[in-house]
């Protein structure tokens, strides 16, 4: 292995000290702050300078990465990207890079395969029509199995360094119950009354309000569709609740660390914030918050602002003054120098309000790093590099 | 613009994460209540964010009147089943419901499309008793909303009787009728975005049959400079002109160049993303938003949205 020495806990300042001293690292945050590409950065950026086998395992169901990447298409199967794209974005990588994108359907399927008592079983579940609305359709299901993956890759040792992309989940903490939900889910008393036998099951309605009202609410013939599929599903409980506390293990393992990314807008940042305090809570490793889309700071300079207000209020005296050697009306030069001063001064309105978000987050991380707003979007490996580059120290 | 989209009684508006969504159903509900629709906005993503947007606290489960007309509410899953009960089945065990709210969550989670039924059923619901005119949904983002919608009838196929069947036909009627009830997706002329917009369009049309009524643009940037004027900016960076620029109005005057320069440039950029969203989306009603320099999303900031909209939709 030619990874980095790691570095002491104490001393990470820098989110290449962050990634030479962890194997799992999980972005999150809100959508659309650039979570998915901020993972891939940093993936490329691993594998070019630390060295080792780096893999970025990706939900984003819009196949962005893997553009970026340069790879047609990445399905469960987890991918080489190769050297040579490196070394066109100019790059002589260190180690590898892998990536994988995570098929729900594909992973869930594959987990019944696992976990399945026998054959008939299996086909069973399969084939269940409940089952292909849960691994299917509902998004849910996603969280859990993106951790399952993440678990089950990690344990592989295939790789030194995996960095995932967290699934675009409703609520960013759902994904860090999931495993827990699942293992509960296994053990509760609803599931113990849905798979007894229904002449049990007709005994406990009658005492039971609760179960009146499910069976008012959802139809008998659907609780009984309901009830066979849990009563497949109940065949691979043990295999399910051990694995579960194994996926809990691994998100809470000081190897483990999140990075939330966020950009500087209300919304996200209140999202953000409210994560943070999700890991805290659950005992786990904030790392770095990535602030993404920063406007660059001489917008904030104060010193600015009395000379974009001077350019609009005397574009006209100095129209005659900068302009006489133009081919141009000089009420055309004082029209630029007004648009001009006007627009540095609406772009200072959003810059102060992004500086006063800045401050909320910054509060609790070590590290924070700063990435800012690309001109263009990052379409290739060298784009992706060059935004790792401004991440990186 | 000939669109009847206030007029329509149930709106969702959905969108990529980060592109405005609440602000857009924020200022089309603030928007429908001044021109005297009875009006209810109602977020679902319970962030507790739509609040702000009209300078109050958290917003609950009962609707507040949040200024003239216009209500607010938080939706809330398990208030939804108790009012649900209560109205419903009278079933007098409403009180009872409480402890079992845990082992109602398992439900909810385990029987697919639960949770989607009791948040899409309270609002069409609203719809049908006409407690409002409009109801205005800060629905869930666009990863999320396809399942939502085509929850009722997913439940629809695999319930083949009893009430839930009964219910979802009720909620069809309403969801499925464009002269009530529409899709608002809102984009942000970025690539992501604009990729994502496209794809929901197809997605709703291929796995529901609810109208999409419209895409809202939002922070389109203004164009800065009008024709030639481009040409002169470049000139006035030349190093000699920007020295006595920066002599005559006394100050560093590079920051303010560079920041017209980022403005073009980002405009540009987004224009583009414009063009691929309208090229794929022609025959789809589009509401362009401007980028609104406001310090804070307070009251104020909602007006503005709601202005920028009425324009749109005279």
């Amino acid at each position: 292995m030619a990874r980095a020495p790691r570095g002491d806990a104490g001393d990470i300042r820098t989110l290449q000290q962050l990634l030479s001293a962890k194997e799992i690292v999980i972005s999150c945050g809100s959508g659309g702050v650039g979570k998915t590409t901020t993972a891939a950065a940093l993936g490329a950026m691993a594998a070019a300078h630390l060295g080792g086998k780096v893999l970025v395992l990706t939900v984003d169901p819009a196949r962005r990465l893997a553009n970026a990447l340069g790879l047609e298409r990445f399905g469960n199967t987890e991918t080489r990207v190769e050297a040579s794209a490196f070394t066109e974005a100019g790059v002589e990588p260190r180690g590898e890079l892998w990536a994988a994108m995570l098929d729900t359907k594909q992973s869930w399927d594959d987990l019944v395969v696992r976990h399945a008592p026998d054959d008939a079983t299996r086909e069973a579940i399969l084939a269940n029509s409940i089952y292909a609305n849960i691994s299917g359709r509902f998004v849910q299901s996603h969280d859990y199995i993106a951790m399952e993956r993440l678990h089950e890759i990690h344990t592989s040792g295939r790789y030194d360094l995996i960095v995932v992309d967290t699934p675009p989940t409703r609520n960013a903490i759902d994904f860090l119950d999931a495993p827990e939900r699942m293992a509960e889910f296994f053990s509760s008393r609803l599931l113990r009354w849905l798979t007894a036998p229904a002449k049990n099951r007709v005994l406990s309605m009658a005492s039971k309000p609760f179960y009146r009202v499910a069976d008012n609410i959802l139809g008998s013939q659907f609780l009984e569709d309901i009830a066979e599929f849990f009563g497949l599903f109940q065949t691979m409980a043990p295999g399910f609740v051990e694995r579960s506390a194994a996926v809990t293990a691994t998100l809470s393992d000081r190897r483990t660390t999140f990075l939330v990314v966020s950009t500087l807008e209300a919304a996200p940042v209140h999202e953000a914030e409210f994560f943070i305090e999700a890991l805290e809570e659950r005992r786990l490793h904030l790392g770095a918050v990535v602030l993404n889309k920063v406007l660059p700071s001489y917008l904030r300079r104060t010193a600015a602002t009395g000379v974009a207000r001077r350019l609009v209020a005397q574009a006209d005296e100095l129209a005659a003054t900068v302009g006489d050697d133009l081919e141009a009306p000089p009420e055309r030069v004082a029209d630029v120098l007004r648009d001009v001063g006007e627009s540095f001064l609406n772009y200072q309105v959003i810059a102060s309000r992004e500086q006063e978000q800045r401050t909320e987050l910054a509060r609790t991380p070590d590290v924070v790093a700063t990435v800012p707003y690309f001109e263009s979007d990052i379409a290739d490996l060298a784009g992706l590099l060059r935004l790792g580059d401004a991440l990186w120290r | 613009m000939t669109l009847d989209l206030l007029d329509r009684r149930l709106l969702f508006v959905t969108g990529k994460g980060g592109v405005g969504k609440s602000t857009v159903a924020a200022g089309l509900a603030l928007l429908a209540s001044e021109r005297g629709k009875r009006t209810l906005v109602c977020e679902v993503d319970a962030k507790g964010g739509l609040g702000g947007f009209f300078e109050v606290p958290r917003t609950g489960f009962d609707p507040t009147e949040v200024t003239p007309r216009l209500f607010a509410m938080t939706m809330d899953t398990e208030a939804s089943l108790k009012e649900y009960l209560s109205l419903q089945l009278k079933l007098p065990l409403v009180a009872r419901v409480g402890p079992l709210a845990r082992t109602f969550d398992f439900v909810a989670n385990a029987a697919p499309g639960v949770k989607e039924i009791l948040t899409v059923g309270k609002l069409a619901w609203e719809v049908v008793e006409e407690h409002y005119d409009l109801v205005v949904v800060d629905s869930v983002a666009s990863g999320h909303i396809v399942g939502q919608l085509a929850a009722p009838k997913g439940i629809n196929e695999l319930v083949s009787v009893g009430l839930v069947r009964n219910q979802t036909a009720w909620m069809l009627d309403v969801l499925e009728d464009p002269a009530r009830t529409g899709v608002v997706v809102v984009a942000a002329p970025e690539e992501m975005p604009v990729n994502e917009t496209i794809e929901l369009a197809g997605r709703l049309r291929a796995e529901t049959e609810v109208d999409l009524a419209a895409v809202v643009v939002n922070r389109v940037l203004p164009e800065l400079f009008g024709r030639g004027e481009e040409e002169l900016f470049e000139a006035l960076r030349t190093p000699e002109r920007a020295a006595t620029l920066a002599e005559a109005v006394a100050g560093d005057v590079a920051p303010i160049l560079d920041a017209a320069e980022l403005a073009v440039t980002l405009r540009r950029t987004r224009a583009g993303h414009l063009q691929t969203l309208r090229a794929a989306l022609t025959d789809v009603d589009m509401l362009y938003l401007p980028e609104i320099f406001a310090r804070s999303a307070g009251l104020r900031f909602t007006r503005q949205v709601a202005e920028a909209l009425d324009e749109e939709l005279s």
